[in-house]
C-alpha cells in the first residue's frame, strides 16, 4: 500500500518566510568588534578590467615562495642524481651540439670555442623553455587548488618560472667552470648581465602566463606547447651566431621581433666581451617581451574569472 | 550589530550544452575548430542554442559576527555554489557580497597536498594555501602534529601514509585556521569515531571563539548542534532560513506532502490490485475532526477506507507509522480486532480505524504508510 497523511505533533510553527535582500537594515555605528567599517572584500561581477591587482597580489608572497620551493623540491624527488639534472641537461646538448654542429658541421661560433658557445646559448634557452612548458601547463595541472582556494590566480604560473631560475642559478655554476676552463676574461658588459636575466624571465612570463590561461580553455596548448618551443629553439642564435644574419642588413632589427635573439646574442656578449652589444637588437627585444608580457596579462585577468567553471 | 557578511541578489548562471564563448572572436572560433571541427561545423549549421542554467539566483542574506550558520538543502540546491562565490573562487553573474573580515574556506581537506611532500612540509605548503602566514605556521606546527597524532611518521612523504592519516594531517592544519571567517564544506566526516568527534569538538570552539562559521553539511544532527541559524536553499533559491530545529524539519520534509487526508475517487488509479483497493486514508483528532496538526497529548486515529470486489477470507489493514528520521515507531495490525477477524469479507467498502491513545508519541512529525 502506499503512503499519505502526516502528522505534526507540533502546530504552533509556522515556516519563516524566505529572505531576500532587505534594502532597510539600520547601520548602528558598533563598538565591540573591530571590524573594518569598509569591507574588505566585495564580490560582484567583474566587467572586463584590466588592472592587476598588486597589493592582493604580494599579500600572498609567501604562497609565491611555497609554490617554487615545492616546485623544485618535487621535481628531483625520488631521483639520484638529485637538482645535478639541472646541470646535466644543458650540459649534455652542450655536448651533442659541440659534436655535431661545432665539430662536424662546422658552424661558425664568432670566435669563441663552440662548446662554451653553445652552452652560453643554451643556458637561458634551457630555462626559457622549462619555465614556459611548467607554467605553460602550470594551473590545469593545479585544477585542485583553483577549484578549492582562493588566491590570486597569477601566482602559480609566475612561481613556475621562480622554480625554472632556480635550476637556472645552479647550471650557471657550470658555465662558469667552462670560463675558467677556456680561460675567458670578464669584460663590464658582465654588469648588463642580470637585466638580460631579467629580460628573459619577463619574456618566459609573458609566454607562461599567456599560455596558462588559454591551456584551460583550449587544451590543445598541451600539445602545441612542445611542438612551439622546438621552432622558437631553432629560430634563435642558439647553435649558430646571429652574425649568420649580414650584420648591416637594415632590417636586422626584425631579428629582435624573437626576443630571445636580442637576450642570447646580449648574453654571449655579456658573458665573453667579444663584440659590441647591438643596442637596437635589445631594445627591440625588450620593447616585443613587455609588449608580450602586457598582452598577457590581459588575456589572463579577462579570462581569469571563468578559471574555475571551465578548468 | 553590524554584519560581517552582506550578501544581495546574488545569483550565478552557468550555461550548458554549449561553449561559453565570447561570439564573434576569430581566434577562439579558429581554435574551437581545431579542437573539434565536427562539433564546429554542425554548431555553424544549427545556430547557437544557449541552455542558460541558474545554479543560484536572488539569494540575499545577512550573518552577523560569531554567527555559525548552516547552509542544507539536497544535492544541486546550490549550496557548493554559494560557498565558492563567497571564498571567491568563481565570480557571481549577478548581485553583490561584502565582506567585513578575513576569510578562509575550507571546502576539501588537504587542497594542494603533495604526495611526494612529506608531513613537515605539507604542513607548511598547505597552510599557506590556506591563507596562513609562514610564522603562524611555524607557531602551531606542534599543536597541529599532535592534533593529527601522526608525530612519528612527520618526516615520511605523506603518499606513503594511511588514509586515515592523510585525513587527519590535512583536517589538522585546517583545524587551526583562524580566520574572522570561516568557510567549511561537508569535510567533517573524516576519519574514525573519535577522530569526527575531535573535528566536530574543534570546529564549535571556533564558533565559540566568536568567529563566524559557514558550514555546508548533510549531517543534520551536526547542524542542529553546532549552528545558531541555518538557511535551507531550494534549486538556487533561499527558501527558508531560521533556528537549525525548524529548517532541518521543513528540510527533511520538503517535497513530502503534509495533507491530513489521501482519497481517491477513480479507484482505477487507487493503490491495490484486483483483489481490493485503497479509496481513502485520513487521520482524526479525538474531536473527530480530519487534521494533520495534533499535539502530543491528544488521542488521534487513523483510518483507512478500502474496497474489494470479491469476498476474501482475512483482508486485514496494516498502518505503520514513520518518524522523521525514517524509522518506524510502530505498525498496527487488525488481527487483534474482533469483529471481522477470521471472517469471509464480502465485496464492498469497508473502514479499519486505528486509535492511537495520547501521550504515546514524542513530539516530531511523523508519516503514514499502509
Amino acid at each position: 500500500m502506499h503512503l499519505t497523511p502526516t502528522e505534526r505533533a507540533d502546530a504552533s510553527r509556522p515556516a519563516a518566510p524566505a529572505q531576500l535582500s532587505d534594502a532597510t537594515e539600520a547601520i548602528t555605528p558598533q563598538t565591540n568588534t573591530n571590524l573594518s567599517a569598509k569591507p574588505l572584500v566585495v564580490i560582484e561581477p567583474r566587467a572586463a578590467q584590466f588592472d592587476i591587482n598588486l597589493r592582493d597580489l604580494w599579500s600572498y608572497h609567501e604562497l609565491f615562495y611555497f609554490l617554487t620551493w615545492r616546485d623544485v623540491k618535487v621535481r628531483y624527488k625520488q631521483t639520484l642524481l638529485g637538482v645535478l639534472w639541472a646541470i646535466l641537461q644543458p650540459l649534455m646538448m652542450m655536448l651533442i651540439f659541440a659534436l655535431f654542429f661545432g665539430k662536424l658541421v662546422g658552424v661558425p661560433s664568432d670566435g669563441i670555442p663552440y662548446p662554451l658557445f653553445a652552452f652560453a646559448g643554451l643556458l637561458p634557452w634551457t630555462f626559457f623553455s622549462t619555465a614556459v612548458n611548467t607554467s605553460g601547463n602550470s594551473l590545469v595541472n593545479n585544477a585542485n587548488l583553483i577549484t578549492k582556494v582562493y588566491f590570486p590566480r597569477l601566482i602559480v604560473p609566475i612561481a613556475s618560472i621562480g622554480a625554472g631560475l632556480i635550476d637556472f642559478a645552479i647550471s650557471f655554476a657550470v658555465l662558469g667552470g667552462l670560463m675558467v676552463y677556456y680561460r675567458v676574461h670578464l669584460t663590464w658588459g658582465i654588469l648588463l648581465l642580470p637585466l638580460l636575466v631579467l629580460l628573459q624571465a619577463t619574456l618566459a612570463l609573458g609566454v607562461g602566463v599567456l599560455t596558462s590561461a588559454l591551456n584551460i580553455k583550449y587544451r590543445d596548448i598541451r600539445h602545441a606547447l612542445p611542438f612551439l618551443i622546438q621552432v622558437w629553439f631553432f629560430a634563435s642564435p642558439i647553435i649558430y651566431p646571429a652574425s649568420m644574419m649580414p650584420e648591416r642588413w637594415r632590417w636586422r632589427w626584425l631579428l629582435g621581433l624573437n626576443p630571445m635573439t636580442g637576450i642570447i646574442e646580449g648574453f654571449r656578449v655579456a658573458l665573453f666581451g667579444h663584440k659590441e652589444f647591438d643596442w637596437v637588437l635589445i631594445a627591440t627585444s625588450a620593447v616585443t617581451t613587455l609588449a608580450l608580457l602586457a598582452y598577457a596579462l590581459v588575456t589572463f585577468r579577462r579570462m581569469e574569472k571563468g578559471f574555475a567553471d571551465i578548468i | 550589530m553590524r554584519p560581517i557578511i552582506k550578501a544581495s541578489a546574488i545569483g550565478k548562471e552557468y550555461r550548458i550544452g554549449v561553449r561559453s564563448t565570447s561570439q564573434g572572436s576569430l581566434r577562439e572560433a579558429l581554435a574551437g575548430a581545431v579542437r573539434a571541427p565536427l562539433r564546429w561545423a554542425r554548431r555553424r549549421g544549427e545556430g547557437d542554442s544557449a541552455g542558460a542554467f541558474w545554479a543560484l539566483k536572488d539569494v540575499g542574506f545577512e550573518i552577523q559576527p560569531g554567527e555559525a550558520i548552516g547552509i542544507i538543502g539536497r544535492n544541486g540546491a546550490g549550496k557548493s555554489t554559494l560557498l565558492k562565490i563567497l571564498s571567491r573562487i568563481t565570480e557571481p553573474t549577478e548581485g553583490r557580497i561584502e565582506l567585513y573580515g578575513r576569510i578562509a574556506s575550507l571546502l576539501e581537506v588537504g587542497t594542494g597536498f603533495h604526495p611526494e611532500l612529506t608531513g613537515r612540509e605539507n604542513i607548511f605548503l598547505n597552510g599557506a594555501i590556506l591563507g596562513m602566514k609562514r610564522a603562524e605556521i611555524a607557531r602551531k606546527f606542534d599543536e597541529i602534529v599532535a592534533f593529527a597524532e601522526i608525530e612519528k611518521f612527520i618526516d615520511t612523504p605523506v603518499k606513503r601514509y594511511s588514509s586515515g592519516m592523510y585525513v587527519r594531517l590535512a583536517f589538522a592544519v585546517a583545524a587551526h585556521l583562524e580566520p574572522e571567517i570561516l568557510i567549511v564544506d561537508e569535510v567533517l566526516a573524516v576519519g574514525d569515531v573519535a577522530f569526527q568527534k575531535k573535528c566536530l569538538g574543534q570546529m564549535s570552539s571556533v564558533a565559540q571563539q566568536g568567529r563566524t562559521v559557514l558550514l555546508v553539511s548533510h549531517n543534520m544532527a551536526a547542524i542542529k548542534w553546532m549552528c545558531s541559524r541555518a538557511l535551507l536553499l531550494h534549486q538556487g533559491r533561499l527558501v527558508e532560513e531560521g533556528s537549525p530545529a525548524q529548517v532541518v524539519n521543513s528540510y527533511l520534509w520538503a517535497g513530502r506532502n503534509n495533507r491530513a487526508e489521501a482519497s481517491w475517487d477513480d479507484l482505477s488509479d487507487a493503490p491495490g490490485n484486483e483483489v481490493f483497493r485503497l479509496r481513502g486514508v485520513r487521520v482524526r483528532n479525538a474531536a473527530g475532526d480530519v487534521t494533520s496538526e495534533l499535539t502530543a497529548q491528544e488521542s488521534f486515529s487513523i483510518e483507512v477506507d478500502y474496497q474489494n470486489f470479491s469476498p476474501v477470507v482475512s483482508l486485514g489493514a496494516t498502518v505503520v507509522l514513520y518518524n522523521e528520521e525514517g524509522v518506524c515507531v510502530f505498525s498496527s495490525l487488525s488481527n487483534r480486532e474482533t469483529q471481522w477477524h477470521g471472517r469471509v469479507f464480502p465485496a464492498g467498502v469497508f473502514r479499519s480505524t486505528c486509535r492511537v491513545p495520547g501521550h504515546l508519541l514524542p513530539e516530531g512529525r511523523f508519516s503514514v504508510t499502509g
